[in-house]
């Protein structure tokens, strides 16, 4: 398990770091996604991509581009 | 009374801000089930037995750190304005992560009152919340408000009318860096802890079941045609008899109103005029336009309610970003299904500045309710029968049609991706919310009385003119020949090339004010040349262009050409104040004028080929 996009629907986890620099990063962190915090992968678009997680009691939908730079620890 | 008080409402997206906005102001703002409803900051009034009030509507906003537009209008508001209390709302099932914004907001401003708001959903949920212990955390005055319900509104009332009375914070800390920002969120998650109890620990369960079925593989896609399609058809089938009511109704109205302005020694030619040009049209437009809009509007309003909306987003990210786009831009296409120009001021929920011009520019691809009538009567008169066969038969071939400007929106989108607007796609942050069950009473009354009315009140201002100046064009003689049938035949040979005439080609010239009047144009131009009949209703209307050399390749080239023109005046107003530029303008003219005509062309080349 490296990174949030290989989470499978039902399975949760917790982040271990976040892996962007940009505004990008504070938007994520502002939705409660932050290091150390559990997410569980809830739902996946029909497509495969994206992804979407259930965040601090909020279902957030996330890119896989965004999900592979979120390394995550093993499945809980 | 002395001064109004200033008082902001502030709130994370979709957190009810815009239901208290109206219960408090006794104003109408649209509430919707998702992220960024409310674009524009909304002020208005209200009083207590002992103050006077002006509330500000502020953006949804998940922080004050400004990295967005939205967050940049709320946090320059409440720093620079100085509002007298910050009311921030916060959605009681997602608490710690409102609390964030909670802190935030206590950070900058003078005086804050915290509202728990959606109380009744989070109990039907298992989540209970110790209110009094929250208040003591932050040291902030806390009400918990079901805002569907008067009474917890009332104790808003009360709480505001003790705070005001605070002295004001002076010391107020400013910072945006990262730090304290990370601070806010691990203060919330301290705050939460022991005053939230789960009594139900699987509370989203039946949300997650519904969602597992709407975004699955094998019926994600056909879920939401189906859904689509069955729209279509009850607004078709539902239309249908309401409409010919209308158009015999008004058929009715002709004559005496003619009998009546005979008798009162009206000159002919004002009365035909009048009659001929004016009552015509608009008896024409309200005929075909008020009933499917008064189903369409209701259905659409009660899916976006529902919460369906941000689903439909969800499912067609992936081929939104493959077009270099932004799945957000699903919600913007959707909104453009009520109206362009709503659907144009609806993209600055997209954050990227290129993302959001993609989508204003492509916008015009799927058809508004203006447009739908047009596109109903057309389906109705050349390729259907009437009955419960013939509106299914409708409805398919109408979403087939809307599918079609579904897909050239991807494929516009792509070009300008490729071309003008050239960059990778950025990020992709959607909330999807729980679903709601809509007031189902009060989504009819509202959207009939808001929506509907407004939307046909507006094309009726327009129409009413527009159908004295098509009288005036196709009753002054130049060299002969009606000004009209000048300019229809001087556009003739290029309107042929498309499989139209010169007369279709002119009506949508003179719609560009309101899309809605092109039908109503065709019908008086063509009466013009000898055929005038009495009455008038779809089977005459069809009858008329059959006798104008219409045939289902004219009807074809008239859905392309009505799927893609010119957006109207109103929308492209929209799209000049929207992204500040004479060239993008332009650009949302041209590109799906280019778009109709080449389509028309190719359609046309072919069955010249091949039938």
């Amino acid at each position: 398990m490296s990174c949030l996009f290989d989470l499978d629907v039902g399975q949760k986890c917790q982040i271990n770091d976040i892996l962007i620099y940009d505004s990008l990063r504070r938007r994520l962190i502002d939705i409660g996604l932050t290091p150390k915090s559990v997410v569980e992968c809830v739902e996946k678009s029909p497509l495969g991509d994206p992804k979407a997680f259930l965040i601090r009691g909020a279902v957030i939908a996330l890119r896989k581009e965004i999900c592979e730079k979120i390394t995550v620890g093993a499945v809980i | 009374m002395e001064k109004d008080f200033t008082v902001a409402l502030a709130g994370n997206p979709n957190v009810g801000k815009s239901t208290i906005f109206n219960a408090l102001t006794g104003m109408k703002q649209h509430t919707g089930n998702w992220t960024g409803k409310t674009v524009e900051t909304a002020a208005g009034y209200f009083k207590t037995d002992n103050n006077n009030y002006r509330l500000v509507d502020l953006p949804g906003t998940y922080s004050l750190m400004p990295h967005s537009f939205e967050e940049k209008v709320a946090r320059d508001f409440i720093i620079d304005q100085k509002p007298d209390v910050v009311i921030v709302v916060c959605d009681a099932n997602t608490l710690s992560r409102n609390l964030t914004l909670v802190l935030q907001t206590i950070a900058v401003s003078q005086r804050v009152l915290v509202c728990v708001n959606l109380l009744d959903e989070a109990k039907k949920n298992g989540i209970e919340i110790n209110l009094k212990m929250l208040e003591k955390r932050l040291g902030v005055r806390v009400v918990g408000t079901t805002a569907r319900n008067k009474k917890t509104i009332e104790s808003l009332l009360f709480a505001l009318d003790e705070v005001i009375k605070q002295p004001p914070k002076t010391e107020l800390n400013l910072k945006t860096d990262e730090e304290t920002a990370l601070e806010a969120v691990n203060r919330a998650e301290e705050i939460c802890n022991g005053i939230i109890t789960y009594k139900n620990q699987n509370y989203k369960k039946r949300d997650l079941k519904i969602d597992k079925i709407v975004t699955s593989k094998a019926f994600g896609f056909p879920l939401m045609l189906l859904l689509l399609c069955l729209v279509f058809w009850l607004t078709i089938n539902g239309a249908n008899y309401p409409s010919e009511l209308l158009f015999k109704g008004f058929s009715w109205l002709e004559g005496e109103l003619s009998a009546l302005l005979l008798l009162l020694n009206c000159p002919k030619i004002i009365h035909n005029a009048l009659i001929y040009g004016v009552f015509r049209t608009v008896g024409f437009i309200v005929s075909v336009m008020l009933p499917p809009m008064a189903i369409f509007f209701p259905l659409f309003t009660l899916l976006e309610d529902l919460g369906f909306l941000p689903r439909i987003a969800f499912n067609l990210d992936k081929p939104f970003k493959s077009c270099g786009a932004c799945g957000k831009q699903a919600l913007t296409m959707c909104m453009g299904f009520g109206c362009n120009a709503a659907g144009v001021t609806g993209c600055r929920i997209i954050d990227s500045p290129r993302e959001r011009l993609l989508a204003i520019l492509t916008n015009a691809f799927v058809p508004c309710n203006g447009r739908f009538p047009t596109i109903i009567a057309i389906i109705t008169m050349f390729f259907i029968g009437g009955g419960i066969s013939g509106s299914v038969t409708s409805a398919i071939i109408l979403t087939t049609v809307i599918t079609f400007g579904i897909i050239l929106t991807f494929l516009a989108t792509k070009l300008l991706s490729k071309t003008v607007l050239k960059g990778v796609p950025s990020n992709f942050i959607l909330e999807l919310p729980p679903y709601r069950q809509p007031q189902i009473l009060k989504v009819i009354v509202r959207s009939i009385f808001d929506r509907t009315l407004f939307v046909l009140g507006r094309s009726l201002i327009v129409a009413a003119p527009a159908g004295l100046i098509i009288y005036i064009m196709s009753n002054t003689l130049v060299n002969g020949t009606t000004l009209l049938s000048y300019c229809a035949d001087f556009l003739d040979p290029f309107a042929r090339l498309l499989g139209l005439d010169g007369v279709i080609l002119i009506a949508f010239i003179l719609g560009f004010p309101a899309n809605e009047i092109v039908v109503p144009i065709i019908i008086m131009a063509y009466m013009q040349n000898g055929i005038l009949q009495d009455g008038f209703s779809l089977d005459f209307t069809q009858a008329l262009f059959i006798e104008n050399g219409w045939t289902v390749k004219t009807a074809i080239s008239m859905l392309i050409f009505t799927l893609c023109h010119w957006p109207c005046s109103t929308t492209v107003l929209t799209i000049k104040k929207e992204t500040a530029s004479i060239k993008w303008t332009l650009l949302s003219i041209l590109l799906p004028t280019a778009f109709g005509v080449v389509l028309c062309m190719i359609f046309n080349f072919i069955c010249d080929v091949f039938f």
